[in-house]
């Protein structure tokens, strides 16, 4: 009996405790959680702690939960099951190209109905257009530029000097590409020329031989895609002529995961990669490399890649609030700075590149501006309504081109039929 | 009374049978004759209309094609393996231990762990595959990126990872032959051969019944190396049902075309499980 007394007492101290602890917090704080993928390499999720934690340190009255969530479709996978499970959070970052999906859903809201002062709505313009565009539709921003990458061109420059090229002058156009890429293919196939990934993520590739040749892959009102336009037809003709025809790189698909080791042990003088890739080839590369702009055929051009930050629908005014007070304060000139250099990301906003943490890092190392210089020749990644389907239809079909079993002109055609025919009612 | 005793018995796991079991079956086989759901779309009743999608679905017909090739090449390869693998290790030999054991490790790995090892196996020009090619002098292959090759790869590597945990059944299963019957075969002058066929295959048959059913479900259940080998491709040359059904629903958020691929997937498992153990049951001799 006595004992049951003893427990009955302190179960109604704690349950007193607990709700005057909620009663006090409730009144100051407004708590906010966010999801957030991690798609490449390195203690991401403590750069992100740390800045949370500063944040929390300089606005008393914003909590804020960061949950590390997997990759970005897990991440979005779960963001959008909180949401229907009617817990949801009240931010993410989520992948660039998930914002058609998310408006469909009616997930997300556009960061036009949240601002309010002049000040806030300067905020928008201050990022480079290049990484805007996955982020505007509908004449709305609904994303805002956090963690975005670029495809650039990494080169031996030691297999350079051996074939007889200038290391200092890589290949700007796609004929020097080939012309280069000729003379650094050994005919015993010890080394080749050049390797562009087609598994894992061939669309985005795809997306900067197109804006090469002057061709974009869709509207931006992602209910269009120019699958079948003669430029995209030759340019999936040209990225096959590099192995069937040039025979400077390996015929059929070249696997996403082990390029970079291909090009650690020398195998391919050229590979097209992520620049989320920077930080291990510079600890691992044994020889002298490289990082250039991609090569023009009408200009120079790649897609941008990576995540945005979304607030969503289901929110208060207070917690939306919050929530953009957040992003404004990990998106400024001097966080965005650190986070670029902590990473290998590039920096959101031409002003992250006048502080002197950026300034000094690019002297110290000048690949880090490559990708900031290439986003003036930087096009949206592919994006869609229906966009898994519509991005699973090019990916098939450019495989099924640079694998020979269809030509690029018929692979081309039938992928553009499928995805009019997806995408019709969006229209 | 006593019902009610042996009901409530039976109770936890019931609930536990039917809540994680025999609902989704149901709910799957509902929704599937309901269109996807969005937000601004809500989902309505279409009667077989997912069906006739997936008749006129090519890439369901190339996937599902590619899964009964995959079926057959892994299948009975590696029971074969398996049986020899068995009858190999449960002779006398020196470090028995040893053998078995290292013929096992491969089932103890995470499918997820093999896959990134094999791929680097593959991998053109650095790869252990080609590199031990070139010490014979062939060429370079590109093993995951030749749609004509990818999906013998797969198969390859997935005997390589099953064979060792089939042979755990035989081995137990051979242990528990009687020695009397080798020893009678021998004073009547059979042969090696003519014993394993007539005597010891016979024996092993229910044990076979049960690999068989087994490794049938593995080979429409086991995707996990797609994620990181292929992802599919080439142009979905080696996508597996299962695969396609994940793509389906987390890729393209399409839960009802999810949910009628995942029917056809049930049935289909249904009818070739039913067919073994109607077929087999005639020919196997249980002790």
């Amino acid at each position: 009996m006595l004992r049951t007394m003893k427990h009955l007492t302190g179960g109604v101290a704690m349950a007193a405790a607990l709700v005057l602890g909620l009663g006090g917090a409730a009144q100051a704080k407004t708590e906010l959680t966010m999801y957030y993928p991690v798609a490449v390499g390195g203690p991401l999720t403590k750069i992100v702690d740390g800045l949370v934690a500063d944040f929390e340190k300089e606005n008393q009255d914003i909590k804020v939960n960061a949950i590390y969530a997997g990759n970005y479709n897990d991440a979005r996978i779960k963001a959008l099951a909180a949401l229907k499970s009617g817990n949801p959070a009240q931010l993410s970052v989520m992948f660039s190209i998930d914002i058609y999906e998310l408006i469909e859903q009616g997930a997300i809201v556009a960061f036009d109905d949240i601002v309010e002062t002049a000040e806030e709505k300067a905020w928008l313009k201050k990022f480079y257009p290049a990484l805007m565009e996955n982020g505007i539709t509908q004449g709305k921003t609904w994303g805002i530029p956090f963690q975005r990458s670029t495809i650039v061109m990494y080169y031996n420059k030691d297999a350079f000097r051996d074939a007889g090229l200038d290391p200092d002058s890589p290949p700007a156009t796609w004929g020097d590409l080939v012309s280069a890429g000729k003379k650094l293919t050994k005919a015993d196939g010890s080394r080749w020329g050049m390797m562009i990934p087609s598994t894992g993520y061939p669309y985005w590739m795809f997306g900067a031989l197109t804006k090469q040749n002057g061709q974009t892959l869709m509207h931006g009102d992602g209910n269009k895609t120019y699958f079948d336009a003669p430029a995209t037809v030759e340019a999936l003709q040209f990225w096959k002529d590099l192995g069937n025809k040039y025979a400077v790189m390996p015929k059929g698909t070249i696997e996403w995961g082990t390029l970079r080791q291909n090009f650690l042990e020398g195998k391919t003088a050229i590979m097209w990669h992520s620049t989320g890739n920077l930080t291990t080839v510079k600890k691992k590369a044994k020889f002298d490399f490289g990082v250039a702009m991609l090569p023009a055929k009408k200009s120079r051009g790649t897609p941008t890649g990576g995540g945005n930050f979304y607030i969503f629908k289901k929110t208060s005014p207070a917690e939306r609030k919050a929530a953009l007070t957040f992003i404004r304060w990990m998106t400024a000139p001097e966080r965005t700075a650190l986070w670029s250099k902590q990473t290998g990301y590039i920096g959101t906003r031409p002003d992250a590149y006048q502080t002197t943490i950026l300034k000094d890092y690019v002297v110290e190392f000048p690949p880090a501006a490559v990708a900031r210089d290439q986003l003036d020749f930087a096009t949206a990644e592919l994006s869609t309504y229906q966009t898994g389907r519509v991005r699973k239809l090019l990916d098939d079909a450019i495989q099924a081109a640079l694998t020979g079993s269809k030509s690029p002109g018929d692979a081309l055609g039938s992928a553009q039929k499928q995805a009019d025919r997806l995408l019709k009612r969006y229209r | 009374m006593n019902h009610v005793y042996g009901w409530l018995l039976l109770l936890p796991a019931a609930v536990f049978l039917l809540a994680f079991t025999h609902y989704p079956t149901v709910a799957t086989l509902m929704q599937s004759f309901f269109s996807e759901s969005t937000a601004l779309r809500p989902s309505v009743f279409v009667g077989l209309e997912n069906y006739e999608l997936l008749a006129e679905d090519e890439i369901f017909w190339k996937v599902l094609n590619n899964n009964l090739w995959y079926a057959a090449g892994t299948i009975p390869t590696s029971i074969a393996i398996a049986i020899l693998m068995a009858i190999w290790v449960n002779r006398r030999l020196p470090g028995r231990g040893l053998v078995r054991m290292a013929y096992f490790t491969p089932t103890i790995l995470p499918m997820i762990a093999v896959a990134n090892i094999w791929l680097f196996f593959y991998t053109p020009e650095i790869g252990l595959f080609d590199q031990i090619g070139a010490v014979f002098g062939m060429p370079s292959q590109n093993w995951l990126g030749d749609p004509d090759l990818v999906l013998g790869s797969l198969i390859v590597m997935t005997i390589w990872k099953e064979a060792g945990f089939f042979m755990i059944f035989y081995l137990a299963a051979l242990q528990s032959l009687p020695p009397e019957l080798e020893e009678a075969a021998h004073l009547e002058g059979a042969g090696r051969w003519y014993f394993f066929w007539r005597v010891t295959f016979p024996l092993l048959m229910p044990t076979t019944l049960f690999v068989m059913i087994n490794a049938v479900i593995n080979s429409f259940k086991m995707v996990d190396h797609l994620f990181i080998l292929t992802k599919g491709g080439p142009d979905n040359a080696s996508s597996l049902l299962l695969y396609y059904i994940f793509e389906v629903a987390f890729s393209f958020f399409d839960e009802s075309y999810a949910a009628t691929l995942t029917v056809v997937l049930l049935v289909l498992l249904a009818v070739i499980a039913v067919g073994q153990f109607v077929l087999m049951d005639k020919r196997i001799h249980y002790r």
